[in-house]
């Protein structure tokens, strides 16, 4: 990809895209690759090593060997035959898509496509690749196997896995089999916690927010309460529970044990928008792992208070998407 | 169904090649090091051994280090060794260019850059280094074992290729991938064999050694000089005979004709060229076609005396047949010979003047013998029938291994010795007859050749080099006198093993008591024939022939092109649909869901991958309410044939049935 990225260049390389490739919009998998969507080309060392044939060949007609002719002419045919094997290599494939966990941005993505080699022989030396990024792999006989291709999000939003390329170079290098497609395929990037965000709003100072009443702090050790969906699992009694006990969690009494309101409107007026985003995201993190409850308010997204896993995700999506175009956002049902 | 969970290594790099192999594996390795030492060892046989030795050294080091694992060796060191190679190649042959020097540059080259494998770029590049010393290999040899071993090769520098793409494969998979790609190379190499244009070479200037060091006869005669070829069973020429072949004594393959003499050596002398014959052929007249072995020579050894030929050939006033240009390739010529005419009748007075010289004070003793038989004698015919009778008196014996002989070598071997080859039977002869005023000279050549029962083809070999003596007589011209017919006549009949008392002076392959290994060499003789026959000797002009008789016309390019293309067409068909094939479905009742869940696809119900037939019963029966009975039904007994012991027969025919009833559009 890199390769024809500098063979192509630009408005060529789209065209090649729009007419050669037909690419378009995403595409619903399951993707299978069929002959019509899998080209091949030789690669720099197959033209090295047909430059090196015609040399052979040349050297054969001058010194009149016929057992060079033969030698040249077997190369050839088995590196002619070589571009079906690569072909096949890519041939009756079937991508489906799997998971793609919610990174912050900053970190890298791990798209996870399922790849089903439905033939019962291995398919050696497969590249998958996108967004610059390339992930090597060997597909199993008659199996699945999941490919994670990792890749760099810097923004937050919704990272789309776009134009991606299969390809092999087997068996003998020489030939690049390849076929483009753009599976439906996105991964939800969440704005980058702040690196040393101010304390968390009414947590420690000053009176509680109005409406949100005292609950459980992180400070004192106060007794053991059974466990509920969302507590965090740092405080789950882990001791009773290896004692064959109930599961229960630990409550603790302190003055941060309160509910919180994280408040977009309440953030000093100078921030711009990917600031308090990024302020929101690192108090959220903190909230949740001082054990409080929190509300989150966004312009236009009220998220009530609430705590737990589940709730955090929401939270955190919705600063991810926040104010992004709505097909961006309704992309993923 | 996820086999195995994989979450591949994710590397940023930008280049696939340098990136992926960052050193050489033992698998990768052993592939490649096994494909450099076959490309390496057959041509230890020419190069200088001590190249031989170094590259084969380099690559066993190579081989250590893989073995080992351990790093490659420092870059400074591989260019100090290249140094010295460059060096030592300068010093043995005094110059770089030619197909010696440029060969074990090769060699050496070879081994260096397997010491400094990288990445996968140089591993690339030995292959092709070894692909480059396959092809060089036939430059010296093209014969059947040679085109197997390159076979071998070539499957070995496929599996190094194979083993580089896919690292992560066992070796005796990256053997079969390559395998399986040679075996579809094959039939694309028959075809370009067979239809590519073929072209005359050379295309440019050969080095001037491209094709030295080669055996045969030569311009000049001492002795010894043809005892040396007597051991070699090296194969010279093989001729086919339309009718029977001439009878053993009189199968004389004129060569080089020897006419000065100075004292010791016989040496050529120049003579006049012409398109035919300087005689005009008669009497009875035999045809046949000649393969010659490349000697770099022009001359021809026909069989005496040669007829009108086809412009392609020369013929000079000493009475041999010349080809057009060194004969640097395996050729095949059609001849016919006249073996009763008679020749040089009216040769002229230069001639047989420098045929009577004899170098002053050289051989004292042979000259006054000479002219004490000549003394009274009516014409040169008797002075012949005195000197021949004389010599058979004289018991003389012959062997391969005669003694050394000083500055008059006929004095020598008349008086002292009485042991001699051809060339001293020939060479005293013809001083004596020339110390007696007739005119004489000397022919070399080849004499006799062995019949191959297999091919019918006479062989003749190196070991068959012989000289003779001419005679010129008035009235008859040039007369053929053998010498050493008298001492051995065994050796004109039947060959040199026979003449000879002690067999053990012949390498094993020429001894006459070894009946089953000559039997076993005529087999093989007879197979080397046709592979040169019809693969090396390929040539433009029987590719024309060939093509004409396949109905492609005259051969015009265009008519060979589209051939050439529609064949390679026609093979690529051939792979593609071997590539897309599927296998077929062994189980009868897969078979039958297979095509019954593709029929309900058809229909808008595809199954995912994740429903067994139970769950995918339920959402048929969603997707079309009015079959759901016959629908469950199908999938029901398709879960019980499928998934319980091996079905009968009739069970199986009833799913058809139940399948076939379904009326869903």
């Amino acid at each position: 990809m890199i390769q024809r990225a500098t063979l192509l260049p630009g408005v060529l390389r789209r065209v090649a895209d729009r007419w050669l490739f037909r690419i378009g919009p995403p595409e619903p998998a399951p993707i299978r690759l069929g002959q019509r969507r899998i080209y091949v080309l030789p690669t720099r060392a197959g033209l090295a090593f047909a430059i090196a044939l015609l040399v052979m060949l040349l050297a054969s007609i001058n010194y009149n060997l016929s057992l060079g002719y033969a030698l040249v002419f077997t190369l050839a045919g088995s590196a002619a035959a070589s571009m079906l094997h690569a072909f096949r290599n890519l041939y009756g494939l079937t991508l489906r898509l799997g998971r793609c966990e919610p990174v912050f941005a900053g970190d890298s993505a791990t798209f996870v496509l399922l790849i089903d080699n439905p033939r019962a022989r291995r398919r050696a030396a497969l590249r998958l690749g996108a967004h610059g990024q390339w992930a090597e792999f060997t597909l199993g006989e008659a199996q699945e196997t999941a490919v994670g291709l990792a890749c760099p999000a810097p923004r937050r939003g919704r990272l789309a896995l776009g134009r991606t390329v299969l390809e092999t170079r087997w068996p003998l290098g020489l030939i690049r089999a390849w076929s483009v497609f753009v599976p439906d395929m996105h991964c939800l990037v969440l704005p980058a916690p702040e690196a040393d965000p101010p304390p968390l709003p009414g947590y420690g100072t000053g009176a509680p927010a109005a409406g949100l009443q005292q609950r459980e702090g992180d400070d004192d050790f106060a007794g053991l309460r059974a466990h509920r969906d969302g507590d965090s699992p740092r405080h789950v009694a882990w001791k009773v529970l290896a004692r064959g006990g109930p599961m229960l969690t630990k409550e603790y009494a302190g003055s941060g044990g309160r509910d919180l309101l994280l408040d977009w409107a309440a953030m000093p007026p100078g921030l711009d928008t990917e600031r308090r985003l990024s302020r929101l995201s690192a108090w959220i993190l903190a909230a949740e792992r001082a054990g409080c409850r929190y509300a989150l308010a966004l312009p236009g997204l009220h998220t009530p208070v609430s705590a737990g896993a589940t709730h955090r995700e929401r939270c955190l999506r919705g600063l991810a998407l926040f104010g992004l175009p709505a097909d961006d956002v309704d992309a993923r049902a | 169904m996820i086999g195995r969970h994989l979450l591949a290594t994710m590397r940023a790099g930008r280049r696939h090649d340098s990136a992926s192999v960052p050193s050489l594996q033992r698998g990768q390795g052993t592939w490649l090091l096994a494909s450099a030492a076959a490309a390496v060892a057959p041509h230890g046989a020419w190069l200088p051994p001590w190249v031989a030795a170094l590259g084969l050294a380099l690559l066993a080091w190579r081989g250590i280090l893989l073995w080992r694992g351990s790093r490659p060796p420092p870059a400074l060191l591989l260019l100090a060794l290249a140094l010295a190679g460059a060096v030592g190649v300068r010093a043995e042959f005094g110059h770089f260019f030619g197909k010696d020097p440029g060969l074990a540059v090769l060699v050496l080259l070879l081994g260096l850059k397997l010491l400094e494998t990288r990445a996968a770029r140089d591993i690339r590049a030995g292959v092709l280094l070894c692909l480059f010393l396959q092809l060089a290999l036939f430059l010296e040899d093209q014969s059947l074992p040679t085109a197997a071993l390159a076979l071998a090769g070539t499957l070995l520098a496929l599996a190094a290729l194979v083993a580089l793409a896919d690292p992560g494969g066992d070796g005796r998979e990256h053997l079969r991938t390559a395998a399986t790609l040679l075996a579809q190379g094959i039939p694309f190499m028959l075809v370009l064999f067979v239809l590519f244009p073929r072209v005359q070479g050379p295309l440019w200037g050969l080095p001037a050694d491209a094709f030295s060091a080669r055996s045969g006869l030569s311009d000049t005669m001492s002795p010894g000089s043809i005892s040396e070829l007597g051991l070699s069973s090296e194969i010279a020429m093989r001729a086919a005979f339309e009718g029977a072949p001439p009878p053993p004594a009189e199968r004389y393959w004129r060569g080089p004709v020897l006419t000065r003499f100075d004292g010791r050596e016989w040496h050529a002398v120049p003579a006049a060229e012409a398109d035919a014959p300087y005689y005009t052929p008669t009497g009875p007249r035999l045809d046949y076609l000649l393969t010659i072995e490349p000697h770099n020579r022009r001359w021809l050894p026909a069989l005496e005396h040669p007829g009108p030929t086809q412009p392609a050939l020369r013929h000079t006033s000493d009475l041999r047949t010349l080809a057009l240009r060194p004969l640097q390739a395996r050729s095949r010529f059609a001849l016919s010979a006249y073996p009763a005419t008679p020749v040089g009748v009216d040769e002229t007075a230069a001639v047989l003047a420098a045929a009577t010289r004899l170098p002053a004070r050289s051989n004292p003793r042979s000259v006054r013998l000479a002219q004490e038989l000549a003394a009274g004698a009516r014409d040169h015919g008797e002075v012949l029938a005195r000197v021949i009778a004389h010599l058979r008196s004289l018991r003389l014996i012959y062997t391969l291994r005669p003694p050394l002989l000083g500055a008059h070598p006929a004095d020598e071997f008349l008086f002292d010795t009485r042991r001699g080859f051809c060339e001293h039977f020939a060479s005293t002869f013809a001083v004596l007859m020339r110390a007696a005023g007739v005119p004489t000279r000397i022919v070399t050549g080849y004499q006799g050749g062995e019949m191959n029962p297999v091919d019918r083809h006479l062989v003749i070999r190196q070991s068959d080099a012989h000289a003779w003596a001419e005679v010129w007589l008035q009235g008859r011209g040039w007369v053929r006198v053998d010498p050493t017919a008298l001492a051995a006549p065994q050796r004109i009949e039947s060959g040199i093993a026979w003449a000879l008392t002690d067999n053990a002076e012949l390498p094993l392959m020429l001894r006459a008591d070894m009946a089953w290994l000559r039997s076993l060499r005529h087999r093989w003789e007879a197979a080397s024939n046709a592979w040169n026959q019809h693969v090396l000797g390929y040539t433009p002009e029987r590719q024309r022939e060939l093509l004409a008789r396949l109905g492609l016309g005259s051969g015009a390019l265009a008519a060979r092109v589209a051939a050439l293309a529609t064949a390679a067409l026609v093979l690529f068909g051939g792979l593609y649909a071997w590539s897309v094939r599927r296998p077929p479905q062994r189980d009868p009742v897969q078979r039958l869901w297979l095509s019954f869940c593709a029929r309900m696809a058809a229909a808008g119900a595809a199954r995912e991958p994740w429903q067994g037939p139970l769950d995918y019963a339920a959402h048929l029966a969603r997707c079309h309410p009015a079959h759901t009975q016959a629908l469950r039904e199908i999938c029901q007994t398709y879960a019980r044939l499928h998934y319980g012991p091996h079905p009968p027969d009739e069970d199986v025919r009833a799913l058809k049935k139940q399948i076939a009833r379904l009326k869903i559009k």
